[in-house]
């Protein structure tokens, strides 16, 4: 899609905002910046050092987030000074919330940091009972995180029981959860969206197909390709240089079917056919020796006969029963949604999104054939429209959907996306999680999922081991296993190993195929590794480009604009690559 | 040699102590790695949106002696990304105000700014560095960049093969890529992957305009021109994009053109590429990532491109772009191209400009034994200017090789014409 125009056109040129934000408005516009600027973003960062929240921060402050809040009972050591930009020498022994807050805030004076020197434990609550985490009820105030629009929760010691109780509170209340690791040379970010979560603007790339109904048109539109095309041999070199090629093409296509009992070109031989004949129709005997016009009809064929046919994504979404169940209280998108599949259950096509690509053309043909687009899409948007009020009248509803909204749903339908969000998939003790296809690992030797495993194995030795983090023994390469006399200087390499082995169990113990762990381990210990040498501690490049990542998610969450990830995200800063699984 | 604290270093001295199981057995541990590492001499070329995460990012990584460059001045519509620009520098140096910046919060980092242009420096001054970081949104700069590296190695010296680590961004969609002159594929080699966007014919500007953007064009490039010739057009006054703005308008309402706005012409008339800051926090991330592994030996690095989308989900794709045998900065052969013979000489100068192959904006060419055009001096122009009208094949033959030059580049460029029609 083009960029949409903001405001009505500004005489005196744009605000002080819209100059300030230019860049990405061009990218969200203005509904998408007001999201923003409505969003309180929660960073919960126990995290040791934590420059991965601090960093994905700084993403969402420059372009104008309403408020952030930073928990972080921590203070400032002199190692954070050597990693974390938002500090300075002056913030030793200082709490380390006040201070990134402070340094932070700098970046743009129009939004609001809070930040809260407590740990995760006291902000949510000191009463957590171990044996019932995810009890709502546990919270001191079961509305503490009520003001919050999307919260990231930055791996941690003894994270385990606290990220479960956000994680059960916030789908209770829709809120979208992020889960943030960095850890060495990898990183690693899961979301946890509500359920469902739907997106109208999608932004397509704007060379996927375009729906211009060729093989169906309406009477208007026919009457207008007949109109220019009737007398095509003797119109002059200039005119028949400037027919628009979809009137063309109509007009071929009616050739076509009179010699094909009414049928359009179909299979790709009859379409190769159909293009020759296209090609064969050019005038080539003037001075530019061939016809633009011309050429642009025939590279159209093969994308643009084609059968409409419902986008997989769209189905997804007039198949839910959110939209065939409507209630009094549905919300806006399952109303619209509804009366798209009626529409289209009629029509046998979807409404007319009625933008017309550019193509050679005299200015005022190009006009009239946009006009008779735009027509047809707001006679579509109109009759689901009605459809929509009668429905809404069914329901008793008070307030009416927007037309807006209605509109720009017509518009992008083909479009639509809809992600089915669901709990974090994160390390849990005994639970059989996640369903992956360790399969998959073996029979992909570039998979980026043992990535994942490793992470989930550090979650979990971390978890039973709460007060300790991998230490390095210089003296010691790092694939040896200590020959130490020493009792607890166990390797930690061995003791991921272990936590691997234990989770990759977990994992397989599903239905499926027999995983046996030693298949995997190869694959994962060289992550480990790179762990254990890492003592546990994030490197800034690796933090910063997972912050930077992170950050375009939640823009586009809170926008509900473009595609967010479904629903874990493995970045390898060795090999330079990412990797999206929904797990 | 590490004679000062490095209690502050501790999360990258931990990770430099040790060798991982990917790591080059080069590598050594601890010390002298480290102290490499702090000495390594850095440049970064770009203090925007890329070159202000960059500076950022080497501080925290422990490179101490980085150097900057940028010839242009802080603009409001720069903060909303470079985040080490305050409302109070609009007009101030780039280069200086990101250096002063970063050295204020790390007071063990040293940055030298150099406020003014690429090509203000000679070799000797780019042989100083161990590595060259390139955050521009310009594509000639790094063509120029990229051929002054490329013509800088001398095989008899190691130290003359400075590794240059580029990144580029547009809206969620970025790119980093490692480039070892002459040795892996070159800026110049990769540059048909960033194709310039095609330019509308000047018959649909002047005389059948059908889109928002087709007026706008057509004011800036016609009516300024009639209207307002003695005055250079400058992008950045306001002025003259309302001048152009109104014109614009009045011209889309003339031929019942919707979508003519005071945003749109100013993207149009300044070929605005949306940036934001999380893109750059990812590309300069990348590139400072393989940065520090090309200064410490620790993993290895990118070969050689890295490619990410962001706006369908995360994409990546990684891979290794070969080096081209016909690239005119580090190859040796003639590239070909195909050409109409029917085509005059000017039809052809105009479509250098726009194959993503050539890129070439203002070029002079001439064959083994005679000038076909020259852009300066004037008597030369003036001698060459009648052939412009002439078709090719008057010109040259079929498989002929021809030798082009332009002032925005050091080298020649070699193409080999073969006629199609
Ligand atoms: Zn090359």
């Amino acid at each position: 899609m083009t960029a949409r125009p903001l405001t009505p056109p500004p005489l005196q040129g744009p605000t002080a905002k819209e100059k300030k934000y230019d860049r990405q408005l061009r990218l969200w516009a203005a509904s998408g910046q007001q999201a923003l600027e409505d969003a309180h973003v929660l960073l919960l960062n126990g995290g040791s050092p934590g420059v991965v929240g601090v960093e994905t921060l700084k993403n969402l402050i420059l372009p104008g987030i309403g408020s952030y809040t930073i928990v972080d009972g921590n203070v400032v050591a002199e190692k954070d000074l050597g990693i974390n930009f938002f500090l300075t020498d002056h913030s030793l022994g200082k709490s380390r919330a006040d201070e990134t807050c402070k340094y932070l805030t700098e970046l743009n004076p129009d939004v609001q940091g809070y930040p809260v020197q407590k740990s995760l434990r006291d902000f949510l609550g000191s009463a957590i009972p171990s044996d019932a985490p995810d009890r709502l009820s546990s919270l001191t105030n079961p509305n503490a995180l009520d003001k919050y629009s999307l919260v990231l929760f930055v791996a941690s010691k003894q994270n385990y029981p606290l990220l479960r109780l956000v994680s059960s509170y916030c789908a209770a209340k829709a809120l979208p959860l992020f889960y943030l690791h960095s850890l060495g040379l990898f990183s690693h970010f899961s979301t946890q969206l509500p359920d469902p979560f739907p997106i109208v603007d999608t932004h397509p790339d704007p060379t996927s197909t375009q729906d211009l109904r060729l093989l169906d048109p309406w009477p208007e539109l026919q009457a207008f390709a007949k109109s220019k095309t009737e007398n095509l041999n003797t119109l002059s070199n200039h005119d028949h240089g400037h027919v628009p090629y979809l009137l063309l093409l109509l007009r071929f296509l009616t050739d076509w079917r009179e010699s094909h009992d009414g049928n359009p070109p179909s299979e790709y031989r009859e379409k190769k056919e159909f293009k020759s004949l296209v090609e064969s129709k050019a005038r080539t005997d003037n001075p530019e020796g061939g016809e633009e016009n011309f050429d642009e009809a025939a590279a159209a064929v093969l994308k643009s006969l084609n059968k409409p046919s419902l986008p997989s994504g769209l189905r997804q979404v007039l198949e839910d029963p959110s939209s065939k169940q409507l209630q009094q209280d549905s919300a806006n998108f399952w109303l619209i949604a509804n009366a798209i599949q009626k529409f289209h259950q009629k029509h046998g096509s979807l409404p007319l999104p009625g933008a017309l690509p550019d193509m050679k053309a005299q200015s005022q043909d190009y006009i009239q054939l946009q006009n008779i687009y735009k027509a047809k899409s707001r006679r579509d948007i109109e009759e689901v429209t009605n459809s929509l009020r009668s429905t809404e009248a069914d329901l008793k509803r008070q307030t009416p959907v927007e037309a807006k909204e209605i509109e720009s749903f017509c518009k992008g339908a083909a479009f639509v996306k809809l992600i089915k969000g669901q709990p974090l998939p994160v390390y849990a003790p005994n639970a059989k999680a996640p369903p992956t296809s360790l399969q998959n690992i073996l029979d992909d030797e570039d998979s980026l999922l043992p990535i994942f495993l490793a992470f989930q194995a550090y979650d979990h030795w971390l978890h039973e081991n709460s007060n300790t983090t991998p230490q390095t023994d210089p003296s010691a390469p790092f694939s040896s296993s200590s020959s130490s006399s020493s009792e607890e200087a166990k390797p930690p390499l061995e003791a991921l190993k272990q936590s691997a082995t234990q989770t990759i169990d977990l994992n397989a113990a599903g239905d499926g195929p027999q995983i046996n762990a030693d298949d995997i381990m190869p694959r994962i210990e060289p992550i480990l590794a790179e762990f254990v040498r890492a003592a546990g501690a994030e490197l800034h490049n690796i933090s910063a480009l997972t912050g930077g990542m992170v950050a375009q998610e939640v823009i586009k969450v809170l926008t509900k604009q473009y595609i967010p990830i479904d629903n874990t995200c493995v970045f390898d800063g060795i090999a330079s690559k990412s990797a999206v699984f929904r797990l | 040699m590490v004679e000062h604290s490095r209690s502050r270093y501790q999360y990258i001295d931990n990770f430099l102590n040790k060798p991982g199981p990917t790591t080059d057995p080069d590598f050594v541990p601890g010390a002298p790695t480290i102290s490499n590492l702090e000495a390594s001499k850095v440049l970064v070329i770009g203090a925007g949106g890329l070159g202000c995460e960059i500076l950022k990012n080497l501080a925290m990584s422990g490179f101490r002696d980085i150097h900057v460059i940028d010839m242009d001045t802080i603009d409001v519509s720069n903060l909303n990304r470079q985040f080490l620009f305050r409302k109070d520098d609009v007009g101030k140096s780039k280069a200086e105000v990101a250096a002063a910046s970063v050295t204020s919060r790390c007071k063990n980092v040293r940055i030298t700014p150099f406020n003014g242009k690429i090509q203000d420096k000679d070799e000797e001054f780019y042989m100083q560095f161990k590595i060259i970081i390139c955050g521009l949104d310009s594509i000639e700069a790094r063509r120029w960049i990229n051929a002054t590296l490329v013509s800088m190695v001398d095989m008899e010296n190691p130290e003359s093969l400075k590794p240059l680590v580029d990144g580029g961004t547009e809206g969620f969609k970025g790119q980093a890529r490692v480039i070892l002159p002459t040795l892996t594929s070159c800026i110049e080699c990769q540059l048909d992957m960033h194709a310039p966007r095609a330019a509308v014919p000047l018959c649909t500007l002047a005389t059948i305009p059908r889109q928002p953007e087709h007026c706008i064009e057509w004011a800036k490039i016609i009516a300024w021109e009639e209207h307002r010739k003695d005055t250079a057009l400058d992008t950045d006054d306001p002025e003259h994009i309302t001048w152009l703005y109104d014109k614009s308008l009045n011209r889309a309402k003339e031929f019942n053109i919707p979508g003519v706005t005071y945003q749109l012409t100013q993207g149009v008339v300044k070929n605005i590429i949306p940036a934001i800051a999380s893109t750059n926090a990812i590309i300069a991330a990348a590139c400072c990532n393989e940065a520090f592994k090309i200064a410490t030996s620790c993993n290895p690095y990118l070969t050689n491109y890295m490619m990410y989308t962001g706006d369908d989900s995360i994409y990546t794709y990684t891979f290794e772009h070969e080096q081209k045998p016909d690239c005119p900065v580090c190859g040796n052969l003639a590239k070909t191209i195909t050409v109409n013979p029917r085509h005059t000489l000017q039809d052809f100068i105009e479509s250098l400009g726009e194959r993503p192959e050539a890129q070439l904006k203002k070029p002079t060419l001439r064959t083994e034994s005679t000038s076909l055009y020259f852009q300066s001096p004037p008597s030369l122009e003036k001698q060459t200017r009648p052939n412009l009208s002439k078709q090719l094949s008057e010109l040259v033959s079929d498989g002929e090789e021809i030798g082009v030059s332009d002032p925005a580049f050091t080298i020649d460029f070699k193409f080999k014409l073969i006629f199609q029609t």
